[in-house]
């Protein structure tokens, strides 16, 4: 013990070597295919052989309106999804902590979609959502009937304009807002009970509690659900593709929507430039969020 | 009786309108597993003159020389030996990050940052799988899968780390207890609260993994359950009564987790994100 007290260096009792493994299989299987796209997205690439072209590919993704509409449909379904998620979730969340009888009940049920296969759920809305037979316009329609006003009802997921867009990510809402629930529950009972208390004692009513203390102290769950469901919209592809593949035409296509179909027609390059454009996308804007909130916290 | 329902009021608003939003899909998708062909047409919420759900679970299974249980073991297996590895790769790192401040572990957030924003290049990722003769195999798509969980399992286990009173180490590394040995005797069996966590979240997105499968995993030999789904999509444009029994069998798997574990779920993650 002595011995190995006099030497300069101490060996620690914890080694890096315990942390090989996982970071062996991250930089092989994330960090150098991430670095190595900044080259091929600057080539005509076929996998096996490729040409260097310079910027070309991220000009096509500029001026072809078909790839171009990706930016904007992203950024609607990225801020509609997470908005969406804030204010239902802080609501469900409030809900869930308050005085109700059935909170374990409903707190289950609104979990549970956050469990269940995306592809299922984007089928099953597809079945509801359809123009004719689905159960949603179907009601609309009876509903429409007894007050006399003739409709069809929307075509949700059909229609030659944003709605279905609008359509898939008020989908994915119903699946993924327990979770957001789940770390506002999570934040609200990090709140002590006086506070509220001492607001009662100046004679606050329940929107002072909400806006000078519920609203305030559970900020960094805020952040945590916004940069979330950011992260997770940006990318989203898998509930598009299930209900609307991008379509009708491309209207719904998304930047990851987009480059799975260039994928797909064999345009590597093209579409690893799709993926760098993602990159500097989602850093774009969930940077300055994570910033935001950073200073805000560190304000308060 | 009416002071009880004046007093449940909110009660009686919430639990309809929860039922009516959040179950009525999983109805649906349980009524229309049980009808036949034609009637699953009519998509609504209605039994259908026969209950088929027997008849329909057989003909799914046993569809395309049994694509679906192929899928099933496919999935079983990715799921099984990804949790496994995400569970003690990450923790390990976790234990050492959490342990030991310096210029690694510097590094180290930075790349779990990574992990966690950038989304992965997904044709180059194709091209080292391929110089690795790991593309098109189980093994490849499980380290990618471990690759792409790692980040966010290794910041639960760092949190949960953190609490763990750093004189436990020292009174085992006075005793000749370090590295490895440390981690496995010591540390590791302290984290199965977290564990538990870890092992429901990642299960459930490995198992309801879609995009990776179809990118990494092509191919019917290599059927993995999600996939499945757009096989009966496409090749049974009007038979929704087996697409639906499909995703019921799908969504089993999932519930039977959620069934065990619900309510650690819940206390296992608001124990470790949300701490400011």
């Amino acid at each position: 013990m002595t011995k190995s007290k006099s030497k300069k260096k101490i060996k620690s009792p914890y080694s890096y070597r315990l942390a090989a493994p996982v970071g062996i299989i991250f930089l092989v299987f994330f960090i150098i295919p991430t670095i190595v796209s900044f080259f091929f997205s600057m080539t005509r690439w076929t996998l096996f052989d490729w040409e260097f072209i310079g910027f070309e590919n991220f000009i096509q993704y500029f001026k072809e309106a078909s790839l171009a509409i990706g930016f904007k449909n992203t950024l609607i379904y990225g801020v509609v999804t997470s908005g969406l998620k804030v204010i239902i979730g802080l609501a469900l969340a409030l809900l869930l902590t308050g005085r109700l009888r059935a909170k374990g009940f409903l707190r289950s049920v609104v979990y549970f979609p956050v469990l269940v296969s995306t592809i299922g759920v984007g089928f099953t809305f597809s079945v509801l959502m359809d123009p004719n037979y689905g159960v949603i316009n179907k009601a609309i329609v009876s509903l429409g009937k007894s007050i006399g006003w003739e409709t069809y009802g929307p075509g949700w997921l059909v229609d030659p304009n944003l709605l279905p867009l609008f359509s898939v990510a008020f989908v994915d809402v119903w699946k993924g807002v327990g979770m957001a629930t789940v770390i506002f529950m999570a934040g609200l009972a990090t709140i002590p009970r006086e506070y509220y208390e001492a607001l009662e004692v100046d004679g606050g009513g329940a929107w002072d509690k909400f806006k000078n203390i519920t609203l305030p102290l559970v900020q960094p769950a805020t952040a945590a659900v916004v940069i979330l469901s950011f992260i997770g919209g940006l990318r989203s592809f898998d509930l598009i593709w299930a209900m609307t593949n991008g379509g009708p035409g491309f209207l719904s296509d998304v930047i990851a929507s987009i480059n799975y179909k260039q994928y797909q027609a064999g345009f590597y390059g093209l579409a690893t430039a799709g993926n760098v454009i993602l990159l500097f996308f989602v850093l774009a804007i969930t940077g300055p969020i994570y910033w935001y909130f950073n200073r805000k916290e560190q304000e308060a | 009786m009416k002071n009880f329902l004046r007093k449940n009021w909110i009660d009686f608003v919430a639990v309809p309108i929860g039922l009516f939003v959040f179950v009525a899909p999983f109805v649906l998708i349980f009524l229309t597993s049980t009808k036949n062909a034609e009637e699953s047409f009519q998509f609504d919420f209605s039994l259908g003159e026969e209950f088929l759900l027997w008849q329909n679970i057989k003909t799914v299974l046993a569809t395309n020389d049994g694509i679906v249980i192929r899928a099933f073991i496919n999935s079983t297996i990715i799921t099984f030996i990804s949790v496994v590895l995400i569970v003690i790769v990450s923790s390990m790192a976790a234990f050492v990050f959490s342990r030991r401040p310096g210029k690694w572990t510097t590094f180290a957030n930075v790349m779990i940052l990574a992990g966690l924003i950038v989304p992965p290049a997904i044709v180059p990722t194709i091209w080292v799988l391929q110089k690795l003769n790991l593309f098109k195999t189980m093994q490849g798509l499980i380290f990618i899968e471990v690759a792409y969980s790692a980040a966010f399992a290794i910041l639960i286990y760092k949190s949960f780390i953190s609490s763990i009173p750093k004189e436990i180490d020292e009174a085992a590394a006075m005793d000749g207890c370090t590295g490895f040995s440390l981690y496995r005797r010591i540390i590791f069996p302290l984290l199965m609260p977290v564990n538990v966590t870890i092992i429901v979240t990642t299960s459930v997105a490995v198992f309801n993994d879609f995009t990776n499968p179809l990118y990494f995993l092509p191919g019917n030999e290599n059927a993995t359950v999600q996939l499945t789904l757009f096989y009966f999509q496409s090749a049974y444009l009007t038979q929704y009564n087996l697409l639906f029994t499909d995703i019921l069998l799908i969504t089993i798997p999932p519930l039977i987790v959620f069934i065990i574990f619900n309510k650690k779920i819940v206390s296992g993650l608001t124990a470790g994100s949300v701490k400011g």
